[in-house]
């Protein structure tokens, strides 16, 4: 029996050795060549400007055509501090007390006209995108307030300086949107990368047939060696998700780097078995309810209280995870992060109470009190399936118990982004997605416009500037999330500049011969397609 | 003196009889009529009638197959469907009728004004009106969407719009015949004004086929504002409205919830055809050609 078990061990420990041995050897097996099709779940972008925008429907068109100076591990994508060169050619150790980082750039990299891209390139690309000229709108500068100055001393090297030592710099340096320009067009025309492509990334651009496609070829001069394994690639766009889900069940495309819903993926799975994988992760995006302030009766403050109390997340949380792409109640910060209101904290907060009747009744009083009993507003919202759709019905609906009457105007991603930037709205249905966990940078979005100009909440207000500086200059991690938690207080519970909604539940149903990719926690990261190989 | 004895007696006949022969005589449109009564009377007594609040989400009734508490399930809100559909009627009607009436009203003011002004007038009102009419009205109805927005009132004109053409285009032809009748040059001789021409003399002239016109208007105006709505450009959540239910139940739970669009896909044909059907039969019944045979 000794014996006889003793084969058996060892006939087993042979195969699992095999098995060991052959996993990355398969692993390694990557095949060449192909033509990636997936689907990009919007409609036109306003720009294909990396700098300037904000919206995945850039980022997913434009990203695998162009550079960044260092980027997530597309390896280990879920790591919120695994980062690794792009451009540079070792991650750099800071000097001056963690404020200095000086990067050495690669040599021989060119843009996709053949002329060379050096240091110089990438300082005036991050001198935009830290400290835009007038006229030139940067959507992240608000990211980089710790950055001083960017400087090129020769073509191979990059050295930033900062105004203080912070943890947030290297996740806000990995930013998947900083694109690296060419410094000749953006002297020239800061203008033109809104609607022309010239990068220096993995695939050449071919085409772009307005909201409609967006084609790529193989670079044959990429400097990963022997990157990337695809020979184009083919997005296409659907803001309608049944087309996208069709697409996939169809195989007319492989997969949405955005994420499905959970009935889709069902569907998917049910109808496609194995030949559909399924990659899931919590999601760095959140929903919010932005009263504009600039509109009456919005800038009382005892209607955005009370329009946020009207709220129950505790029952619409789980509820809507089944249909919708959410999942978890949390506060300003991505729920689970060391720096995330725990749920006992979370409750302290105006609209996350666990007695719904009674909030919801001095939402009515806080209604009266405020002259606006009988409300009624228009919710603007983009036209974007999900979840924002969904968040937007089940809010409604939770106003409604307050007697609030809520009409809800959609319109396509341009004209979304221009009302909001325009102001021309009373309660926006908009959006915290950031790239990168990095807390302290991410809950910069209800900054006032003025220092964070994607918050569209039409305030001003220097105590939650005050509030928030102190804990970006904050190194002890005790401290700093005391601090947060006053921030977040703050701007919640006290001023209620506002609604958070559920946070987003990340699942991503692809092709099973789409190989050599990784889900992370954000849309945005991952996605210059240069890992991706097909197993056809 | 016999057939004059005989056309009072007719024009006198009750709007009993008039209903009766027309039931009689055309059984397709009865039926017609009555599916668009029934809407009609849905939409009207929507809060009496309906069983749940339609907007109300209940998670605890989420994607639930017809059952005795729901007769026709309950969408991924868990939302009533025949509620929902009830109160649909009423936007679907409001749409179709406000669009059909605005659009056709218009269109027949500028028919019967191009038919009897002609000239210029004519030549450049008419030339517009191709223009508009080179589009097909859902395409027209989305390029006034996209630049209005989305919304009740902006689909109606959507779809008021492009129905404008269409009326006035018809309306011209009648009205370009009776213009040319003696009683017209009597009136214009007699020094009536232009206005008094129009309305007095042309328009009731041109009012059988506006009728037949606006009742094909109404399906159009509810089946386009269903195409609007699916392509989530219509009306928006959280309205009832029978595209918009399609939008939501028709992409995702095809499979697995099959009533979501069943159901309010049911309510849109249903109606179109009652609407399409009255309106045949209403054409057959006025027409003098058509009524003899």
């Amino acid at each position: 029996m000794t014996t006889r078990t003793g084969w058996l061990s060892a006939g087993l420990s042979i195969a699992l050795a095999s098995a060991l041995i052959a996993t990355p050897a398969m692993a390694q097996a990557i095949k060449k060549g192909g033509t990636l099709t997936y689907m990009i779940p919007a409609d036109a972008p306003p720009s294909l400007d990396g700098h300037k925008e904000n919206t995945f429907a850039t980022l997913h068109a434009t990203a695998p055509f162009y550079s960044t100076l260092i980027s997530i591990n597309p390896d280990n994508p879920s790591s919120s501090t695994d980062f690794v060169c792009d451009l540079c050619t070792e991650m750099p150790k800071p000097t001056d007390d963690g404020k200095t980082y000086t990067f050495k750039i690669r040599k021989g990299v060119k843009f996709h006209d053949g002329t060379p891209l050096t240091a110089a390139d990438i300082a005036k690309s991050w001198q935009y995108i830290v400290h835009p000229p007038k006229g030139v709108s940067s959507a992240r500068a608000s990211y980089m307030v710790m950055v001083d100055s960017v400087e090129s001393p020769d073509p191979e090297t990059v050295v930033f300086k900062l105004k203080f030592a912070t943890s947030a710099f290297l996740p806000a340096l990995a930013d998947p949107f900083a694109y690296i320009y060419k410094k000749d067009i953006l002297e020239k025309d800061p203008a033109w990368y809104e609607k022309n492509v010239l990068g220096s990334g993995p695939f050449k651009f071919v085409e772009y047939e307005t909201g409609q496609s967006v084609k790529g070829v193989r670079n044959p001069d990429y400097y990963h060696e022997g990157k990337p394994y695809l020979d184009g690639f083919t997005a296409i766009f659907a803001a309608k998700q049944s087309v996208r889900v069709d697409a996939i069940r169809a195989d007319r495309a492989a997969t949405e780097f955005r994420g499905v819903p959970p009935s889709a993926r069902d569907e998917l799975v049910k109808e496609l078995g194995d030949k559909i994988t399924v990659q899931t992760s919590d999601w760095n995006c959140v929903n919010l309810l932005t009263p504009n302030q600039k509109k009456k009766p919005f800038d009382d403050v005892r209607v955005r209280r009370a329009l946020a109390l009207a709220i129950d997340p505790w029952k619409g949380a789980p509820a809507l995870s089944k249909i919708a792409t959410v999942h978890t109640v949390g506060g300003l910060v991505f729920p689970g992060s060391p720096l995330a209101a725990n749920k006992e904290e979370l409750q302290k907060i105006v609209g996350f109470g666990t007695d719904i009747e009674k909030a919801r009744a001095e939402a009515r009083k806080l209604l009266k009190e405020a002259g606006a009993e009988g409300l009624k507003f228009e919710l603007m919202n983009r036209n974007v399936d999900q979840p924002y759709k969904f968040v937007a019905t089940w809010a409604i609906d939770e106003w409604s118990k307050i007697g609030v009457k809520v009409t809800q105007r959609v319109l396509p991603t341009g004209p979304f982004y221009e009302a909001l930037r325009g102001g021309t709205f009373e309660v926006a249905v908009e959006f915290n997605c950031q790239n990168m966990v990095n807390p302290l940078l991410d809950v910069a979005k209800v900054l006032p416009r003025s220092v964070y100009p994607e918050n569209y909440g039409g305030y001003e207000d220097p105590k939650l500037i005050e509030l928030y500086n102190s804990m970006l200059k904050e190194t002890d991690p005790a401290k700093q999330r005391a601090k947060m938690r006053d921030f977040e207080t703050y701007a919640l519970d006290t001023q209620v500049v506002t609604i958070m909604t559920p946070w987003w539940s990340r699942i991503i149903a692809h092709r099973s011969y789409m190989k050599g990719w990784k889900i992370s926690p954000s849309h945005y990261l991952n996605l210059n397609l240069a890992n991706i190989w097909l197993d056809k | 003196m016999t057939a004059v004895t005989d056309d009072t007696i007719a024009v006198r006949r009750s709007w009993h009889d008039a209903a009766l022969g027309f039931c009689r005589r055309q059984p397709l449109g009865t039926f017609g009529l009555a599916i668009v009564v029934i809407a009609a009377l849905a939409g009207l007594s929507a809060e009496w009638i309906a069983p749940y609040n339609p907007t109300s989400n209940d998670f605890e009734a989420m994607t639930q197959p017809p059952s005795l508490a729901h007769w026709l399930g309950t969408d991924q809100f868990g939302r009533d469907l025949l509620s929902r559909i009830i109160y649909g009627a009423r936007t679907a009607l409001i749409i179709g009728f406000v669009s059909a009436f605005v659009g056709g009203f218009a269109g027949l003011v500028l028919g019967v004004g191009s038919a009897y002004f002609g000239g210029t007038t004519d030549l450049i009102l008419q030339r517009v009106m191709d223009v508009l009419m080179a589009f097909p009205l859902i395409i027209m109805a989305l390029a006034v969407v996209a630049i209005f927005g989305t919304g009740v009132q902006n689909v109606i004109a959507a779809i008021t719009v492009p129905l404008i053409p269409r009326c006035a285009r018809v309306i011209r032809a009648s009205a370009l015949s009776i213009r040319e009748v003696p009683y017209i040059d009597a009136a214009r001789t007699s020094g009536f004004s232009h206005a008094r021409i129009i309305l007095r003399h042309m328009v009731p002239n041109v009012v059988a086929p506006f009728l037949i016109m606006l009742t094909a208007f109404v399906g159009q105006a509810i089946l386009a504002e269903a195409s609007l709505s699916y392509l989530g450009l219509g009306v928006q959540e959280p309205t009832p409205a029978w595209g918009l239910m399609l939008q939501g139940g028709a992409e995702e739970y095809a499979s697995t919830a099959p009533w979501i669009a069943v159901f309010p896909g049911l309510a849109i044909a249903l109606t179109v055809f009652g609407f399409s059907l009255f309106g045949d039969a209403l054409r057959d019944a006025i027409d003098p050609k058509l009524r003899e045979r």
